[in-house]
């Protein structure tokens, strides 16, 4: 019964994403930095490499972007949960039942007719 | 990318394929640079040259090699592999190939340079044709570059010629 409780109510499930999960927008915003921040830190890299000429440099450079890339992507920061998904209330779904699948049974009714 | 493993393996995988791709574009670079390496040999003294107990010649000689090649590193190289080999025709073979003097070129500094050196390795040939051989000293090298493909070139320098006679 406490586990069915715990399951349906809406702040759980809010408290879960918080703690575990990014949100959607989150997700979609990670993933974009740090494919940019990836590029950025890479063009750079080649272009201080190629300009000093020294590979050293290019290597160490992309490096401190992966880090940086890391540090500001992989940990579930808080704003990337700035948008909370809002789930209805339980009672909203007794209010709107699901459609009810009517066509197969009319069509059977017409033909036995 | 909802979990910390997902976002974790996600980076990853595009850093380490962004890697590849810096490496290629540090590799493709090396297809931009002037390249002009200049080498010089001369023979200043045939030390020894007789035929071997069991019948094969064998030559040492004192050489002066003088070389640049500094145009050949980039920053990409690591490192360069030069030597010099004697090559010559013998009616056996087509081409002798003898390595006589080697040498790794880590930095570009050292890559200009001036030595007198006797041969390193022993100038022996398979069988005895060498009295009066033309010959040709060619210095070789292998670029060995920090990423993408290794590759060598040659210089051939050509008008040697050993002595008719055994001294």
């Amino acid at each position: 019964m406490s586990v069915k409780n715990v399951r349906s109510d809406p702040s759980s499930v809010k408290l879960g994403f918080t703690r575990f999960e990014m949100d959607w927008q989150g997700q979609k915003l990670v993933e974009q930095l740090m494919q940019i921040l990836l590029v950025i830190s890479g063009v750079v890299a080649v272009v201080v490499g190629y300009a000093t000429e020294s590979f050293r440099t290019m290597m160490l450079i992309y490096a401190g972007g992966v880090v940086l890339t890391t540090l500001i992507t992989v940990p579930n920061w808080p704003f990337y949960n700035l948008h909370h998904l809002k789930w209805l209330d339980p009672s909203e779904a007794e209010k709107h039942p699901k459609p009810q699948v009517v066509v197969a049974s009319s069509k059977k009714k017409f033909s036995k007719k | 990318m909802h979990s910390f493993g997902y976002r974790a393996n996600a980076l990853l995988t595009f850093a380490v394929t962004a890697l590849a791709f810096i490496c290629a574009i540090a590799s493709f670079s090396d297809k931009f640079s002037n390249q002009n390496p200049s080498a010089e040999i001369q023979i200043l003294n045939i030390n020894r040259f007789k035929k071997q107990s069991h019948g094969n010649d064998e030559v040492s000689l004192t050489l002066d090699i003088a070389a640049d090649l500094q145009s050949l590193f980039t920053w990409n190289t690591k490192q360069i592999f030069v030597f010099v080999a004697a090559e010559y025709e013998t009616p056996k073979n087509s081409l002798n190939q003898v390595s006589l003097w080697d040498a790794i070129i880590p930095v570009k500094e050292n890559a200009k340079f001036r030595i007198q050196i006797s041969n390193k390795y022993r100038f022996i040939d398979q069988g005895h044709n060498l009295r009066g051989k033309e010959f040709n000293l060619t210095l070789h090298w292998h670029v060995m570059p920090k990423t993408g493909k290794m590759f060598a070139d040659k210089i051939v320098m050509s008008g040697y010629s050993l002595p008719d006679a055994y001294r």
